[in-house]
Parts: structure tokens; C-alpha cells; sequence
């Protein structure tokens, strides 16, 4: 059985993945500050994974691979 | 011809200084094989980071990618943040730390004899190398291909195409011979470093001749309104995610990435160099591929086949800049080059010479990794005088080769009901498919799903690697693991 841990941290890694590319800006020429609002979301995103990695690998690096104590088989 | 003179002057000054490097890394090297490929497991976060980083980059940073953003808009930023910054990431995680662990407690250096050993089976282990030789080695010839492009281009032909590539070749392989994985991680880090600081300066020097970004982005928007929207044309969302998953995958099995998921000095480290991943990729990215596409509002004009990069930096700055530039691209392919033939070596010497040859001592494999480099680096030089294909065909063709292997090596190293058949057939089926799709006419390269034709069409290489997934865990369980086999080989593992 997966254990909860792995299953949000596996949440967390799909949401970031899946709006790494500002789908709901698609067709969209708004300039903003001079880059196009779709290259800036990108840029905070990415800024925001970098966070959340960091995060993850400081509380909880192992995760879904590392032997914990429930005898977990990956 | 003083231009040229100074020109070749900064290339040449650039590659005594990494192979200073080299000299400076083979003092400190030892002579048995897991020294020469992996530096005894020792890097360190920041030379770590970069090399995976400068092997990750290749002539697309300057080449390829702003001449794409220059001629269809700069999504390719997205693809390249969603590719390496986030799933690249992930990945790094998911197979790279896994992977260090098991490495660890086994002494593995390739990733054939990694999962040659679980399964029991040396001919996966000699296919696995097979397959990723393959597809390395037109790679290879592919950077040998751009530097001596980029030199003839420079010099305007004063440097012949092959005088350029093969003094790229000649250098490296003299570096890579001499100092091994400890020596070309340094290089890596150095010619990093070098990229990341052009591309700024490169950016700062003609945003301030043309008034600032938003100033060029109007100039764009003026010139060419669809460069500024997000999609259209080239650009569908199947297209995005397609290229950025097959990428993102294939990059895990490149040799030289894979091999890096070996080194690590520690635990630590790893986990710095993945938090640091979705920044640095913005950082070299973004400006870059910007440059194409503002040259596109600034009235620059690439014909067929010519690289926009180059001519931006011809208008707006002098011509010792555009050398720095040049000299900052050849340092990508370098880069790129000497780490695949360092670990393109190391899969010839462990998984195809020793499984043959009895009896080898550290050393002489060692010595006999050093011959591979030559012979690889030589091979791919004749190839690339003769440049079969265009440079982003053959790219995207090995990455897409490499994605195949990536989903069943994932399927086996969290799966212990993986079997050796399941094995066979989830790589060898979805190669099959994929090869199919590059060189044969009925294999369709795209695929419309019919329910989602908004999407536009999914790449073969994405399909196959679905393909090599469902025959993987299919035939698996139909089938009993071998006698020889090690379901547990993955299984238990901890850091301390």
C-alpha cells in the first residue's frame, strides 16, 4: 500500500508538472513589464518548484524509496 | 584577416584553458577504472549541477533553440522548463536517487550492469549497451558537426569545416584520456559557468543599443504579432508535452547523465543540485531563446539553414563579443561531446569487453577505457565530415531512442514482479516501434488521439515509450521471473 506521504508528495510532483505550461493562458499575446504574461508565469513557476524542491528535499527526501520502518516495499 | 587572427586567438586561448583544467584533474586521478569514469563517487554539489547541466546543453542553446524561437516564437521556453527544470527534476529523484543507492551498496557503474545484475542476464545487460551506443554515437557526430559549423561560419571558411571539427575532437580527446570523469566534471563546470555568463552579457549589450525588452518586445509585436501568443502553428499542446516528455525521459538514459546519477559524493548532494535545477534552467533558457525571438522584431534575416544567433550578434556587437559567444557554443558541444565519450567508453569497456574477455585487471580496463575515447571520438569525427541529416533530426531522433529505455528500467527498479521477459519485450518491442517510426514509410511519426484531436498530434517516441510500459508490465505478468534472477536487488535500501 502506498503510504500517505508518498501519495501527496506524488500529488505535489503532478500539479507542478502539470502547470509548469500556463495552459489556461493558451492563444494569449498580453504583454506584460515586456515579456509576454505566459513566459512570466513560466518564470514564477519555476520559481515555485525550485521552492518546493527545496522544501521536499530538506523534510522529506526518501520518500517512496528509502526502507522506512512499516517495512515499505517501494 | 586580423579579425580572424583574434577570433581564433579567443577559441584557441578557451581550449588550452580546459585542457589546463584537464592537466590540472589528471594530477589528482588514480589509475583504476571506477576513478577514471566515475571520480570515485566524490563530486561535489556545485561541479556536479553544472556538469549535468553542461551535458544536458548542446549546440540547441545557441544554435537550434533561438532559431526556432526566432522563426515560430519562444515557446521552446516552456518545453525546456517543463522538460528540465520540472520533470527532469523529478526524474532526478525518482531514477537518480534510486539509482545512487543501489549503485552504492553494488559498486555499479553503468546502468546495463545494473540491471544486467538484477535480471541475471548478461545479454540485457550487452543490449541495454547496444542500444544506447546506437543512438550515442550519431550524438556525438552531431556535436563534432556543429562545432566545425560554428568555426567555419566564425572565420567566414578562413577554418575549414573539418580543421575546425576535428581540432574540437583532437582536444578532446586528449582531455578526456588524460583526466576521466574527475577531469571533464571540472571542464564542465568551467565551460557552465562560461555559457551562462555570455547569454547575459549577450542580452544586456543588445537590450541597451535597442532601448530595453520592452521596447524589442514591441518591436516584435510589431513586426510579428503570432510570435508573442502562446501556441499556434508549430506549437500544439500534444506537440509541448510530447517533446518535453520524450526529452525529459530520454535524458535520464543518455549514458552521460546516467552515469552522473552514480557519482554523487553523498546524499547531501544530491539534494542541493535538485533544488537548484528548475532555476538554473530559467536562467540560460529564457534570455536565449528571447534573443531568437526579439532578432524576428529586429528585422534579422537567417535564411535556410542558418543559425540567427550568430547574425544577431554580427549586427549589434563587436566582433570579438561574437567570437566569446562562438567560443561559448563550442564549449557547449564540448561539453556534451566529452562526457558521452567518456561514458559511451565506459558501456564498450564494462558490458561488451568484460562480459567477452576474462580476467581484467583495473588498470588494463582503465587503459582499454581510454581506447575506447579514442576510438568513439574518431569514429563520430569520419562521421560528421560526411553530415548525414539536418542537426535537429538526428538530436530529436536519440532522444527519442533513449526515452524508450527509460520506462521499463523505471518499471524495474520499483517493481520487484518486474520478470526478465517482461524486460526483453518492453525494450526490445518499443525500440522496434521507434526505429520503425524513424526509417520506415508506413510507421506514422505523429498520432491524433481520436478523441482529443485539439491536441494535435503525439510524437512516435511517446507512443513508444506507452508501448514499452504496457509490454513491460504485460509480459511480466505472464510470465515467472528466471532462474538468476534478483527480484530483491532494489528493494531495502537506505543511505546510512
Amino acid at each position: 500500500m502506498m503510504q500517505r506521504a508518498t501519495f501527496v508528495w506524488s500529488a505535489v510532483a503532478v500539479l507542478l508538472a502539470g502547470l509548469a505550461v500556463p495552459w489556461f493562458l493558451w492563444g494569449s499575446s498580453r504583454v506584460v513589464a515586456g515579456l509576454p504574461v505566459w513566459i512570466w508565469w513560466h518564470v514564477g513557476w519555476l520559481g515555485l518548484t525550485s521552492v518546493v524542491f527545496a522544501a521536499f528535499a530538506d523534510r522529506a527526501w526518501g520518500v517512496g524509496i528509502e526502507d522506512t520502518e512499516g517495512g515499505f516495499d517501494g | 584577416m586580423a579579425e580572424t587572427a583574434l577570433q581564433l586567438g579567443i577559441i584557441l586561448g578557451y581550449l588550452l584553458l580546459a585542457l589546463g583544467v584537464g592537466v590540472v584533474a589528471y594530477r589528482l586521478t588514480d589509475r583504476t577504472a571506477e576513478d577514471y569514469f566515475l571520480a570515485s563517487r566524490t563530486l561535489g554539489t556545485v561541479v556536479l549541477l553544472f556538469t549535468t547541466f553542461a551535458t544536458l546543453l548542446s549546440a540547441f542553446t545557441f544554435f537550434g533553440g533561438p532559431t526556432a524561437a526566432y522563426r515560430a516564437g519562444p515557446e521552446w521556453i516552456l518545453v525546456m522548463g517543463l522538460m528540465d527544470g520540472v520533470l527532469f527534476g523529478l526524474l532526478w529523484y525518482v531514477i537518480g536517487y534510486k539509482q545512487w543507492l543501489v549503485g552504492k551498496v553494488n559498486g555499479y557503474v553503468t546502468l546495463g550492469e545494473m540491471i544486467g545484475d538484477r535480471f541475471g542476464s548478461p545479454i540485457l545487460r550487452v543490449l541495454i549497451a547496444g542500444i544506447s551506443l546506437f543512438w550515442l554515437l550519431p550524438y556525438v557526430m552531431l556535436q563534432q558537426q556543429g562545432a566545425g559549423t560554428a568555426i567555419a561560419a566564425l572565420t567566414q571558411g578562413a577554418v575549414p569545416y573539418w580543421v575546425g571539427a576535428g581540432g574540437i575532437t583532437l582536444f578532446m580527446i586528449v582531455y578526456v584520456v588524460l583526466s576521466g570523469m574527475r577531469g571533464v566534471a571540472w571542464t564542465d563546470t568551467l565551460q557552465g559557468l562560461f555559457m551562462l555568463g555570455m547569454i547575459w552579457v549577450a542580452v544586456a549589450w543588445i537590450l541597451s543599443v535597442v532601448g530595453g525588452p520592452g521596447a524589442a518586445t514591441a518591436e516584435l509585436a510589431a513586426a510579428s504579432p503570432g510570435h508573442l501568443t502562446l501556441g499556434g502553428g508549430l506549437y500544439t499542446p500534444a506537440y509541448v508535452l510530447s517533446t518535453a516528455i520524450s526529452i525529459a525521459f530520454g535524458v535520464t538514459m543518455f549514458p552521460q547523465v546516467n552515469q552522473r546519477f552514480f557519482v554523487a559524493g553523498s546524499k547531501r548532494v544530491l539534494k542541493r543540485t535538485f533544488a537548484l535545477w528548475p532555476v538554473l534552467v530559467i536562467l540560460l533558457f529564457v534570455p536565449a531563446f528571447m534573443l531568437g525571438a526579439w532578432a524576428q522584431g529586429l528585422g534579422i534575416v537567417a535564411g535556410e539553414g542558418e543559425n540567427v544567433l550568430p547574425l544577431l550578434l554580427n549586427e549589434y556587437t563587436p566582433a570579438w563579443f561574437a567570437a566569446l559567444v562562438v567560443a561559448g557554443a563550442v564549449a557547449a558541444m564540448m561539453s556534451s561531446s566529452d562526457s558521452m565519450l567518456l561514458s559511451g567508453s565506459s558501456y564498450l569497456t564494462r558490458d561488451v569487453y568484460r562480459q567477452v574477455v576474462s580476467g581484467v585487471t583495473e588498470r588494463r580496463e582503465a587503459l582499454v577505457g581510454r581506447m575506447g575515447v579514442v576510438v568513439i571520438a574518431l569514429l563520430s569525427f569520419v562521421a560528421s565530415l560526411f553530415q548525414p541529416g539536418t542537426l535537429i533530426d538526428i538530436g530529436e531522433t536519440a532522444f527519442g531512442g533513449f526515452a524508450q529505455l527509460a520506462l521499463p528500467v523505471l518499471v524495474a527498479l520499483y517493481w520487484s514482479g518486474t520478470t526478465r521477459y517482461g524486460m526483453y519485450a518492453g525494450i526490445g518491442g518499443s525500440q522496434l516501434f521507434y526505429l520503425g517510426s524513424v526509417f520506415l514509410p508506413f510507421v506514422p511519426a505523429g498520432y491524433v488521439l481520436p478523441f482529443a484531436p485539439g491536441l494535435g498530434g503525439w510524437s512516435a517516441s511517446v507512443v513508444g515509450m506507452g508501448l514499452g510500459l504496457l509490454l513491460t508490465l504485460g509480459v511480466s505478468v505472464a510470465t515467472g521471473h528466471a532462474a538468476g534472477e534478483d527480484a530483491a536487488a532494489y528493494q531495502r535500501l537506505s543511505a546510512d
